[in-house]
């Protein structure tokens, strides 16, 4: 178990309406060199976020203290590109623990759950109601049902739910993960590999 | 079989699976996993910590690459981070019985590079690697895609991942390229048609004989791009060409167990009438020489062409405008004149010998454009050692250029090979997003030929008006 577990979330959001936003513009890849998981939250969308000389850019979202919450809403096509953890590791630490589109890359999908994000694919129509919600109030809540698989615009009551397959529910619900239970299976691993080709 | 027809990918992917969970993932068996110093560390840790070991260390190979420098590779890595990245590296296979090719070893190089150029990539095999381009050993007909840390770790564990089993893609081309066509412009073609994220979800097969009639390097360009369109991975059926450039490589299978290999290899194909979820088809009279204009990969065209309006393009207005300011462009102008500043040829795209032959085969009897800054990084070693032997080198030297040490290098700029803020490159790497050669660089992606013809005439330039 190496992540908080997952069940109802109910927050503010930050919205982010670009489509594509790759795992190179989440963490570019100088921030790459730890040989620990530290300090990754600081250099969430690093060149969005600051200008050269480190000082914030005043246009960019999360530098704008109207927004904030533990949900992150991006456009169509999230974490395209490069496998890096590191960009899941980034959003995590920062403090998301959810984060929504109409699509998302698969890489960056497979890797959110991992660490303990849950990522929540909306239809375009949805999204697009959240942000219109979160534009006329910034302190709009959205709440995150991963029992029911819902997400909720609570202003309004407009719902949708989301997929998410049996295992990887029951994983983030109780915080725990693949290793876990790939540990519990060893012996019909061993078994395996000594039939194995290769 | 012949009432249940399977894909390929089906036949490589069923024989793997050791579990099947309910309403879950399968657990699949893992042939080979490729290690770098980036994304590794973090799963040594993580073993650690959970007090568990390596079970089958002879599966895993690991290379130095991401962050090694490419001059001077025998002086002491200079930033303190990379350098910690590469002794960790270097420790953590010591320490779990790894086979480690790190800097200064014959055989280091590219991870995507150094392992078929080995043999260590076989048809039919399942191949894992934190880094998305592992795609690329699908030429080989073998499941090969790009994993996240906790993944590594899960594999350096158990051996296994748990993931779902795609959807299938069939893309076919057919027909004959024109002159200065290459792969990498059949690939960005393909995917500046399906955009970058036209096959998330899906595993692709590559079909029709053009990737028939393509050399192995060829198909590596082509599987290696698969991801910039969302695919998990890409293959292609393996045949005559395959077994050939397999045989006799260090790690391959010899005597008996060569032909038990190839009798099993030899049935790694598609079956007449399998169903795919998707299918395209694609005529190679219609592709051009490639190059891209925007801010991801599907954001490519015809050379000759000019750059499209958003309504054209598709896909959001304001993310398309974000792209074109970035790249300080505009819709409807022609790409042929522009001014290019540095050209980088190498990566686990472009970096294999037939890039520079083809690299070579521009330039020679031109000279390098002044006010070009040219890198010129093989993909590994053997490379770097083939282009000395074929007087590549030479070539390159008159014609003005100079041959650096192997690495990932421009592709990500992770070591000092970074673009300028606001210059513009002609590269033969995998991504154009922005930042990805350095903040702010502005990168065209194209094949070795375009690339070629940029560096010695200082602007984007048709390479086929250069060629006789
Ligand atoms: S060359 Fe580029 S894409 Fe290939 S492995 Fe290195 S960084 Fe990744």
């Amino acid at each position: 178990m190496s992540y908080d577990n997952f069940n109802i979330l109910r927050s503010t959001a930050v919205p982010m309406p670009i489509e594509n936003v790759d795992t190179d513009q989440i963490i570019p890849a100088r921030f790459l060199k730890a040989t620990e998981r530290k300090g990754f939250g600081d250099n969430l969308f690093r060149d969005w976020r600051y200008n050269n000389d480190n000082t914030p850019k005043k246009d960019f979202i999360l530098n704008n203290p109207v927004y904030s919450g533990k949900i992150l809403v991006g456009g169509k096509n999230f974490g395209s590109g490069s496998s890096r953890e590191h960009a899941a590791w980034a959003i995590y630490d920062y403090g998301f623990r959810c984060v929504v589109s109409s699509f998302f890359a698969d890489i960056f999908k497979n890797n959110a759950i991992n660490v303990g994000i849950l990522p929540v694919q909306v239809s375009e129509m949805f999204l697009d109601k959240i942000f219109t919600a979160i534009e006329s109030d910034p302190g709009t809540e959205l709440e995150v049902n991963l029992p029911e698989q819902t997400i909720t615009i609570l202003a309004t009551k407009e719902k949708e739910s989301f997929d998410i397959n049996g295992y990887k529910k029951n994983n983030l619900l109780n915080g725990y993960d693949d290793i876990d239970y790939l540990q519990s299976m060893k012996a019909d691993i061993r078994s395996f590999a000594t039939v194995s080709l290769y | 079989m012949s009432n249940n027809p399977t894909t390929l990918f089906d036949k490589v992917w069923n024989a793997h699976v050791v579990r099947k969970i309910e309403d879950g993932p399968d657990v699949l068996f893992i042939d080979r996993h490729f290690i770098h110093e980036v994304t590794s560390p973090v799963a040594f840790l993580g073993l650690e910590k959970r007090g568990l070991s390596v079970i089958f260390p002879e599966r895993t190979f690991a290379t130095a690459d991401h962050n090694t420098p490419t001059l001077n590779q025998h002086l002491p890595v200079n930033d303190p981070l990379s350098a910690n990245q590469l002794k960790a590296l270097e420790a953590n296979s010591g320490k779990y019985g790894i086979s480690h090719w790190g800097l200064g070893n014959p055989k280091n190089g590219i991870v995507h590079v150094v392992g078929p150029e080995n043999g260590i990539t076989q048809p039919g095999m399942t191949i894992v690697c934190g880094d998305s381009h592992t795609s690329t050993h699908g030429a080989f007909g073998c499941i090969a895609f790009g994993i996240g840390t906790s993944e590594v770790e899960m594999v350096l564990s158990s051996q296994c991942i748990m993931q779902p089993k795609a959807k299938k893609m069939r893309i076919s081309v057919n027909g004959s390229l024109g002159k200065g066509i290459t792969p990498k412009d059949v690939i960005l073609y393909i995917i500046s048609r399906l955009t970058a994220a036209g096959a998330t979800g899906y595993f692709v097969e590559y079909a029709g004989d053009v990737f028939e009639n393509m050399s192995m390097e060829g198909r590596m360009t082509v599987c290696n791009m698969s991801i910039e369109m969302g695919a998990r991975g890409g293959m292609i059926a393996p045949d005559e060409k395959t077994f050939s450039y397999i045989k006799g490589k260090e790690k391959a299978p010899e005597g008996e167990a060569w032909d038990k290999a190839l009798a099993y290899w030899k049935t790694l194909k598609t079956d007449e009438n399998a169903v795919f979820d998707k299918e395209y088809h694609f005529d190679a009279k219609d592709i051009e020489p490639m190059i891209t204009y925007g801010t991801n990969p599907g954001m490519g065209m015809g050379i000759t062409r000019q750059i499209p309006t958003a309504d054209e393009a598709g896909g959001g207005k304001a993310s398309f405008e974000k792209s074109l300011n970035y790249m300080g462009f505009h819709e409807k102008e022609k790409m042929l004149g522009k001014k290019v500043d540095y050209v980088f040829i190498g990566s686990c795209t472009n970096g294999r010998i037939e890039d520079f032959r083809a690299f070579a085969s521009i330039i020679k009897g031109h000279k390098k454009a002044d006010h070009v800054t040219a890198w010129i990084v093989p993909g590994s070693h053997l490379v770097e050692q083939q282009i000395r032997e074929e007087g590549i080198l030479d070539l390159l030297l008159e014609a003005g250029f100079q041959l650096r040490q192997p690495g990932c290098s421009a592709c990500l700029a992770m070591n000092d090979d970074k673009i300028p803020a606001g210059k513009y490159a002609v590269s033969t790497s995998n991504r154009n997003f922005e930042g990805r050669q350095g903040p702010g660089a502005r990168t065209m992606l194209a094949s070795p030929l375009v690339a070629a013809a940029a560096a010695i005439t200082g602007v984007v330039t048709d390479p086929r008006e250069l060629m006789n």
